[in-house]
């Protein structure tokens, strides 16, 4: 402490004095009152200390904008000190996040109406995102534009049932199959004036064909019905069968990545893989109940997820197929039809209780749930190439389009919107396991039927878990094993 | 074949971030890795903290373009700053920072108290004989003016300039910025202080029948009026990190409110006599109390720990904290600012003013160098270099703001309120992973009810017809259960026990690796 001046006492060794101060101010100021007093005319000559000094100064042009045609000027500070209850913050923003998006939630987009039987078989065009092509009950064909939710075509293509159509890849034709055991193969472009609807090419089987699939690049395709042939397009039989002791296969599908391989859902409640170059099938799984479809992922090559009639779907990795990868269950009755988005993340299952569900590849549990008054069965599921939209045909003549994420914006999106969208799902996942924050984003309203049919479920569920721990507890420890979940559903791997 | 030099780069890599910038933005430590089985939380955990390790790092690298620098004030080698008047330095620097110095000579209606708004452009006088003036003090324009015909004990600026508390004789009134009266809240009675909690919407009073009283300004609910059976509440600060009101009471302790409980949250006795002024800083670690025994004392408010203590020979009444970290303490009619009072040990003022009236209020404004004074004589404006906060950001309070960007940033505020069910001593309370609270709340049920509602429920065997349901039948079947049960506690009695074994096992083990003592006994351990 410096000294300033005579007569001051020193501070204390133990706590530091202050008043020192206020004595060196009084003496300050009494030198001023004694220089104006004594001094009266001469002109007061301030104290001027030598110092360098300085304030914050703020020149405004930097913070206000120029003219009214620009935008406002913000400056920012990062610092947290500014920025106090961050999380409290946040989660305020993601719980205003979570129920806007229950706000915004409308996913159905449009109706497509036309057919005069149950929609039984969709097909993606391969090169273009706004048409879809339908196939019913009654062999009719309907080629629909989306943009315009309407249909730009008709034609008989057999007679019964359509049972499975798909589009060639260079999007210039497509293949029909149907119950009057025939393989056709139509031109994309609708025909002329006055020309008449003909296939380009007819094939006459001897049994009925259940599915059909293209390859992806080569100009090969797949039927199945009672056996699993491989055509070629030129052919007009097929260039290999594949049998495995099976009177009907349900369904079949090339493999979009590894484009060789095919997997078919079998009677016999089994599901068969396949190399196309191979002359007998690779192996197979048998499961508890029969599987209606099966939809191969198309970012990872080895996974394909089963629709089952035990109201689950399976998600199986090709090479361990064992013990399934995941169990989705949600479902209260058979499931009958799935498709995964293009991004290969999430899929969607189309079921026989008039619900449609959206499913995250490895989710247990479904994230979404679709219904309407009018969708009664829900046939037939496709999820379109853009990774926006979801079409369903069902058992009432109906397709319908729905939004795959339902409380999006569609169209163009400002820059700025875009952000806040992406900054509310960021924090929506964030802080998706307060439990306030869950209970908003999980509630959807559910028909009543299949609202008591899940706690029904779940409680014969609860019972029979409760019914084998007990059997457990009271027999030799050991003697019954646990058999998780997933391990209960498959019976056999057979190669 | 040409050979090519290659000119290596003399710095490679990104430019290198100054650690203490970097440990400005740090917010949690690193969690502990999961269990290597648990793959998918490992991956999760291990994404989140690289995301928030570079967001932390470019909020530092941004740092460097803040456009302002912090003022200072320095003497030469052997004048103190102290010394410096306020004249001198309001010459010393250029005009408009000079205007930010000047008097306001209101002597008629008494001592006055001030409040500066959120931005720091707006300035709220309140005199205690009832002259209420609001003015944008850096044009000195003047908003609205009024004289209430009561007497003020406080007055607030609420979220905006546009509405403002005043505290009369017996009822808290709200006023617009034009001075017209819109509310009379007669719940609100005796008010002597009143804090704002600019998240929460919050207006906190405290009252001199011991009440502290919470109303959401945004709906114009009281959320909770707690009875603090303490006395007269005088002194009041809040902590601008959580949001806990602090009280200062006469027998020296000073009390931590939250307006989800009715009892205080921390007792601390901080003086010998009563407590006269309390101050926390901006990022809630310190709070400065003044008391009665002259003494100034600082405590660091997170673990409630005494850290320093100096000795006033007259109490300080009034306290603030800048943002900068800067304390304003008054005693009578000077005022002394002193520098960095809370992490070193402080031997002298940084600088000093007398006044014309004894100090009734004294204010720090936020974004610039001003201290404001309200004493007897009128509003005094000081010139303090190196108090306010250089670089504020625009999209939380902006004194540059326009009408529209105001009006966005109440409708965003608004629409961000946090609920006061949130305002706890820790506020990232949100982020953590909550174990105890489950066990907690079963446990306290427990207690309530008398039992426990989720034990098994003593077995009653079904009523079987057809003679099944005999004495000896249901004995039977109660003794298959009892068994069963005994079975179980006995089960996991021997586990508990041989995992008692183990672990008392594992320790001696380890002990006996640690100890180099040997005894001829050694041999004989397995």
């Amino acid at each position: 402490m410096q000294p300033g001046g005579p007569g001051i006492p020193q501070c204390n060794a133990r706590s530091p004095s202050l008043f020192t101060i206020n004595t060196w101010l009084v003496c300050s100021l009494l030198a001023n009152i004694f220089v104006a007093i004594i001094f009266p005319f001469c002109k007061r000559v301030p104290l001027r200390y030598q110092m360098k000094v300085k304030v914050i100064a703020r020149n405004p042009d930097d913070y206000v904008r120029e003219t009214k045609l620009d935008i406002q000027r913000v400056p920012r500070n990062y610092d947290p000190s500014l920025h106090p209850f961050e999380v409290s913050r946040e989660y305020t923003r993601a719980l205003n996040a979570t129920k806007l998006e229950r706000v915004f939630a409308k996913p159905f987009v449009a109706s497509l109406d036309g057919h005069r039987d149950g929609v039984n078989c969709m097909a993606k065009h391969a090169k273009s995102l706004s048409t879809l092509l339908s196939g019913s009950c009654d062999g009719e064909l309907k080629v629909w534009n989306l943009s315009k939710h309407e249909c730009v075509r008709t034609l008989q293509a057999h007679e019964g049932f359509v049972r499975g159509m798909v589009v060639r890849y260079c999007g210039t034709s497509f293949f029909t199959v149907g119950d009057d055991k025939t393989i056709k193969q139509w031109k994309m472009e609708s025909p002329g004036y006055g020309e008449e609807e003909e296939p380009i090419n007819t094939i006459l089987g001897k049994t009925v064909y259940t599915g059909l699939d293209h390859h992806q690049n080569d100009p090969v395709f797949a039927t199945c019905g009672q056996q699993v042939d491989i055509w070629d397009e030129q052919r007009s039989s097929p260039i290999r069968s594949f049998t495995w002791g099976v009177d009907s296969f349900s369904s079949v599908h090339f493999n979009p990545v590894e484009t060789e391989l095919l997997a078919s859902c079998a009677s016999d409640r089994s599901i068969v893989l396949y190399d196309m170059r191979e002359s007998t099938p690779l192996k197979k799984v048998i499961m508890t109940m029969r599987s209606n479809t099966l939809s191969w992922n198309p970012m990872e090559a080895y996974y394909f997820t089963c629709a089952n009639e035990d109201y689950n779907l399976y998600t199986y990795d090709m090479r361990y197929l064992a013990k399934p990868i995941m169990v989705h269950m949600d479902h209260v009755s058979a499931v009958l039809d799935v498709d995964y988005a293009p991004t290969g993340k999430e899929f969607v299952s189309a079921s026989f209780d008039k619900t449609i569900r959206i499913f995250a590849k490895d989710g247990g549990h479904s994230r979404e749930v679709y219904h309407t008054k009018r969708m009664q069965h829900v046939i037939c599921i496709k999820w379109s190439a853009d990774n926006k939209y979801i079409l369903s045909g069902s058992d009432e003549m109906n397709i319908r389009l729905w939004k795959a994420n339902a409380a999006e914006k569609l169209g163009v999106l400002a820059p700025r919107e875009r952000e806040a969208a992406n900054y509310s799902q960021k924090l929506k996942e964030k802080f998706q396991h307060h439990p306030q924050i869950r209970r908003i984003a999980r509630h959807r309203h559910l028909p009543k039927t299949i609202y008591h049919q899940t706690k029904e479920l779940r409680v014969m569920k609860e019972a029979r878990r409760r019914k084998e721990k007990n059997v457990r507890k009271h027999s030799k420890p050991g003697s019954v094993p646990v058999v998780s979940e997933k391990e209960k559903h498959v019976v056999t791997v057979v190669k | 074949m040409f050979i090519f030099f290659q000119k290596s780069d003399p710095f490679p890599g990104p430019a290198p971030i100054p650690e203490d910038r970097l440990q400005k933005f740090k917010r949690k430590d690193k969690l502990k890795k999961p269990h290597r089985k648990q793959h998918k939380l490992r991956d999760i955990i291990a994404r989140s903290e690289d995301a928030s390790e570079m967001a932390q790092k470019q909020a530092a690298r941004f740092d460097l373009l803040l456009p302002e620098e912090a003022g200072f004030l320095e003497g030469d080698e052997d004048e103190d700053t102290c010394m410096i008047s306020q004249e001198d330095i309001a010459e010393a620097v250029d005009i408009t920072s000079g205007a930010k110095y000047f008097n306001l000579k209101l002597s008629q209606f008494g001592p006055y108290r001030l409040d500066y708004s959120k931005t720091g452009r707006h300035l709220l006088l309140g005199g205690r004989r009832g002259h209420v003036a609001c003015i944008d003090w850096a044009s000195k324009q003047l908003m609205c003016e009024i004289n209430v015909m009561e007497s003020v004990n406080d007055v607030k600026w609420l979220h905006t300039e546009a509405m403002y508390a005043v505290a009369q004789k017996k009822w808290l009134y709200i006023y617009d910025s034009n001075g017209i009266e819109l509310h009379c809240i007669r719940k609100f009675n005796d008010v002597l202080r009143m804090q704002f909690l600019p998240y929460h919407f919050l207006l906190a009073t405290a009252s001199a029948t011991s009440f502290l009283q919470y109303l959401d300004v945004s709906v114009g609910k009281e959320v909770a009026a707690i009875c603090t059976k303490t006395g007269r509440l005088d002194v009041m600060c809040q902590n601008p990190h959580n949001a806990i009101i602090h009280l200062g009471h006469a027998n020296g302790t000073v009390t931590l409110w939250s307006p989800n409980q009715k009892e205080a949250l921390v007792k601390m006795l901080c003086h010998q006599g009563g407590v006269r002024s309390v101050a926390v800083d901006k990022t809630g670690t310190y709070m400065v109390t003044s008391g009665m025994d002259k003494k100034l004392k600082v405590y660091d408010v997170r673990t409630f720990k005494p850290l320093k203590s100096y000795f006033l020979p007259a109490g300080a009444a009034c306290l603030s904290l800048s943002q900068r970290g800067l304390l304003s303490a008054a005693t009578g009619d000077v005022v002394q600012v002193y520098k960095d009072v809370c992490s070193m040990p402080v031997t002298k003022p940084y600088m000093a003013h007398r006044l014309r009236g004894t100090v009734w209020g004294l204010h720090f404004c936020p974004f610039e160098d001003v201290l404001g004074v309200g004493h007897g004589d009128g509003f005094t404006s000081m010139l303090v270099p190196g108090a306010g906060e250089p670089n504020f950001d625009g999209l939380d309070a902006n004194p540059y703001r326009s009408a529209k960007q105001r009006q966005e940033w109440e409708v965003k505020a608004l629409m961000e309120k946090i609920q006061p069910d949130l305002i706890s001593l820790d506020p990232t309370e949100l982020a953590q992973v909550d174990q105890a609270t489950w066990e907690q709340r079963h446990q306290d049920r427990v207690e309530v009810l008398g039992f426990d509602p989720l034990a098994k429920e003593k077995f009653v065997p079904k009523y079987k017809k057809k003679g099944r349901s005999s004495a000896g039948a249901i004995e039977r079947r109660k003794k298959q259960v009892a068994h069963e049960e005994q079975r179980d506690v006995i089960r996991k009695s021997v586990e508990d026990k041989m995992k008692m074994e183990k672990e008392r096992k594992e320790r001696e083990r380890k002990k006996a690796a640690l100890s180099t003592q040997k005894s001829a006994l050694d041999r004989f351990k397995k």
